[in-house]
């Protein structure tokens, strides 16, 4: 033999291979992808559920299917979204992958307990999907009482099993981000050198060991008043369902900021590599992010305006509530300040952080709606509800979910998506989103109640508007699944820095080594510090 | 000997101070567990509180009392047993390890008894529940509902401790902790000294607030 192999580099997708390597990894990235993987498949399932509700929703009649029957999709598409999309998407996926890159560690600090935290989502995936192949659950995401302790008929013990189990394994991811934040920085990594994604993340994990514990108990009693009937939740033994409510929104509000504040980060990321500016105001933008999760906390009451709670606590948590449109609008101002006279280039991650800012800040403007007491007397439970956390959630979150997917696809497999495909896929996506939801907050505030299949003849424009606008959007989601694909094999290779971009996981080869860096690296400069990637390939499109 | 350190880790002193720090927020997301418990019974001791009172005193204050007394001793031994791990004492270690695990098995014995009892005396919530001196049964019976899910939890963290307690004793006996290396002994013992916490807010809450309260 004379011919010598060249030698390939080795990196985490190749040092060792077969299902066993991946399944029993520890990689912190190698999990990243599993989780990938796994929500990409629930966002496919809440979908299918989101298309079925759509079409129903065509004819005012409603004839598709029956009224039993809606009320299990809408449940099933807000618990699969919720619990096993949005919640775990980017901080499971991206949070993992790249915060002990960030911040100069080898992997989080606790490997295992991040590999767990991936089998608890499969497990509570599982009972969820039991529950809904067995013939679903219909008491709304929110599993009021004492409807879903009493009256219904479906499986609500399963789902509200497979929400405890994957309540874990956030907070567990949570507990991991904490302390390989606190304890595993690389030297001369200052907590103000830190990428504001770190510092979005850190303010997330706070939120996921605080809050979901809360959701953790709250299922254990609906579990017990359901089984045993103990009377916890149940008027007619004196127990109040309002405080059900109490503990449940104690919880899931905090889980919006759960959802939003780490593509919040995602962003911070992308308009700073695409202006080749540093993020205006830093400091201040690490803290709004902390500023949320603490004031996020103090907010729950405004779910329960027409719940029966006392009117002061109602005055109380209104006014609390505007106190968040502080910080997030802090971050909505510098991330446009930081643009002004910056060298901006609208490669596809940017086009998606200009659809962030421009519809979270729909989303947020209508909230302050939503939380003045007279205004959201008039609109709750209506469509006008849907689409304004929508406006955050698919808006804002997926949005950034999708910016992040694109920004870092590079980094994580080595290859480049198609540039102008990517470009065209946002551009429908953004469309199509508007389309499906602006017309939802012109019928809401027309009156349509949400999670009602039948609806007056006079909404059905508007309702085949919105339908119009998700089948739009099911194309542009559709669009990136194949392209992204198609870029494993067919993609242009890309260098270690493809964006000319300043954090510490574009300092290292793409895809990464098994253990991020081939020696750790020591920090001398700020977070966006443009002056350290000076001469270093750009190849923005 | 193996190496101890994991590969993330660049000392045992990094190494160390991770894992405590872990186990401290994991004490803090149990305090809020426990804490939606707390929040239930605050609400329903100040809606229903002459129910609450009449249905505190029905529980046994002496054996509650002793049992607190047990699960105090139990933390001291495993103070003890963590301060044997530091000095690198493995008999010592043993001995208080296995200590502990029987004043925590102890505790669970009387735990059983007094659940045992009030199903004989029907102040288990359910169909046949009954308790003398109430107007309205079904407040109650939300007393005794919320002391078998609080003590019931509770109950369930020290099974939970026993098993961890009883997997340290078999790491021991390997000789595996050394005066460098006790990291889990140490963080055992916090989940330990948690869980005593958790029944010292219990004790008074259930059982002595009728003492308190107006007659």
């Amino acid at each position: 033999m004379i011919t010598a192999a060249v030698p390939e580099r080795e990196d985490y997708l190749n040092v060792s291979h077969g299902l066993k390597s991946w399944l029993l990894t520890k990689d912190h990235k190698r999990i990243g992808l599993l989780y990938l993987a796994t929500i990409t498949l629930f966002f496919f399932l809440g979908g299918v559920f989101a298309t079925v509700i759509r079409i129903e929703l065509l004819t005012p009649g409603g004839g598709l299917v029956s009224s039993e029957t809606y009320n299990k999709l809408f449940t099933m598409h807000g618990v699969t979204m919720i619990f096993f999309f949005l919640l775990p998407s980017i901080p499971a996926v991206f949070g993992n992958f790249f915060l002990p890159m960030m911040i100069g560690a080898r992997d989080l600090a606790f490997p295992r307990i991040n590999l767990l935290s991936w089998y608890l989502l499969v497990v509570g995936g599982l009972f969820a999907l039991f529950a809904m192949l067995a013939g679903g659950v219909d008491t709304g995401w929110t599993f009021y009482t004492p409807y879903s302790t009493t009256y219904s008929n479906t499986w609500v013990i399963a789902t509200a099993l497979g929400i405890f189990v994957a309540g874990f394994s956030s907070i567990l991811t949570g507990l991991n981000f904490i302390v390989t934040i606190h304890r595993m920085r690389a030297p001369g990594m200052t907590w103000f050198r830190m990428p504001l994604f770190v510092w979005a993340h850190y303010a997330t994990a706070l939120i996921q060991v605080l809050g979901t514990p809360v959701l953790a108990v709250t299922i254990v009693l609906v579990f017990c008043e359901r089984v045993f009937h103990i009377g916890i939740f149940d008027p007619a033994l004196g127990g109040d369902p309002v405080l059900f409510q109490h503990l449940f929104w104690f919880y899931s509000h905090p889980a919006v900021y759960i959802m939003i504040l780490p593509a919040m980060g995602v962003v911070s990321e992308l308009v700073s590599t695409f202006s080749r500016k540093a993020i205006f105001g830093y400091r201040i933008v690490a803290f709004s992010s902390v500023a949320i999760a603490v004031l996020g906390f103090l907010v729950w009451g405004h779910h329960m305006f027409v719940s029966g709670q006392s009117l002061f606590a109602g005055m109380a948590f209104s006014f609390l509530s505007y106190f968040v449109a502080i910080p997030s609008a802090i971050k909505v101002f510098n991330w446009t300040a930081t643009l002004y006279k910056g060298s901006i280039s609208y490669a596809t991650p940017m086009l998606y952080a200009f659809g962030f800012i421009g519809l979270f800040t729909m989303g947020g403007l209508t909230g302050l709606f939503v939380a003045a007491l007279g205004i959201d007397v008039h609109v709750t439970d209506t469509y006008f509800v849907v689409a304004h956390f929508h406006y955050i959630m698919v808006g804002g979150a997926i949005m950034g979910y999708m910016g992040g997917l694109h920004y870092w696809w590079p980094k994580m497999t080595g290859r480049m998506y198609p540039e102008g495909w990517a470009k065209l896929s946002a551009l429908v996506i953004f469309l199509g989103f508007n389309l499906t939801f602006f017309p939802q907050f012109i019928l809401g505030y027309l009156g349509m109640p949400r999670r009602y299949h039948t609806y007056p003849a006079e909404f059905q424009i508007l309702h085949v508007l919105s339908t119009a606008g998700a089948s739009v959007l099911a194309v542009g989601y559709a669009i990136p699944m194949i392209y992204f694909a198609w870029s494993l094999r067919y993609g242009k290779v890309a260098g270690a820095n493809p964006w000319g971009a300043t954090g510490l996981e574009w300092k290292t080869a793409s895809p990464p080594p098994l253990h991020n860096f081939d020696k750790i690296p020591v920090v001398t400069h700020d977070a966006y510090d443009y002056s350290t990637v000076v001469g270093e390939a750009v190849e923005v499109g | 000997m193996a190496s101890t350190l994991q590969e993330q880790f660049d000392t045992e002193a990094q190494q160390k101070d991770a894992s405590t720090l872990g186990m401290w927020i994991f004490l803090i997301t149990e305090v809020m567990f426990f804490g939606g418990m707390f929040t239930a019974y605050t609400v329903y001791r100040r809606a229903y509180s002459d129910a609450f009172a009449v249905a505190s005193s029905s529980l046994n204050v002496t054996i509650g009392a002793i049992n607190t007394a047990v699960l105090l001793v139990s933390s001291f031994t495993m103070v003890m047993a963590v301060r044997a791990a530091q000095l690198g004492q493995r008999r010592t270690l043993i001995l208080f390890l296995v200590a502990t695990l029987i004043f925590g098995g102890i505790f669970l014995g009387v735990k059983a008894y007094e659940w045992n009892e009030k199903f004989e005396q029907h102040h288990v919530p359910g169909p046949s529940f009954h308790l003398e001196g109430v107007p309205q049964q079904s407040h109650a019976q939300l007393f005794f509902s919320l002391y078998f899910a609080m003590t019931g939890l509770h109950a369930l963290h020290m099974v939970i401790g026993v098993g961890i307690i009883s997997w340290l004793i078999w790491l021991a006996r390997q000789g595996r902790f050394t005066a460098e290396y006790n990291t889990p002994v140490d963080i055992a013992g916090l989940y330990w000294h948690f869980v005593d916490i958790i029944w010292i807010f219990l004790f008074p809450l259930l059982y002595l607030i009728d003492r308190h309260l107006p007659k």
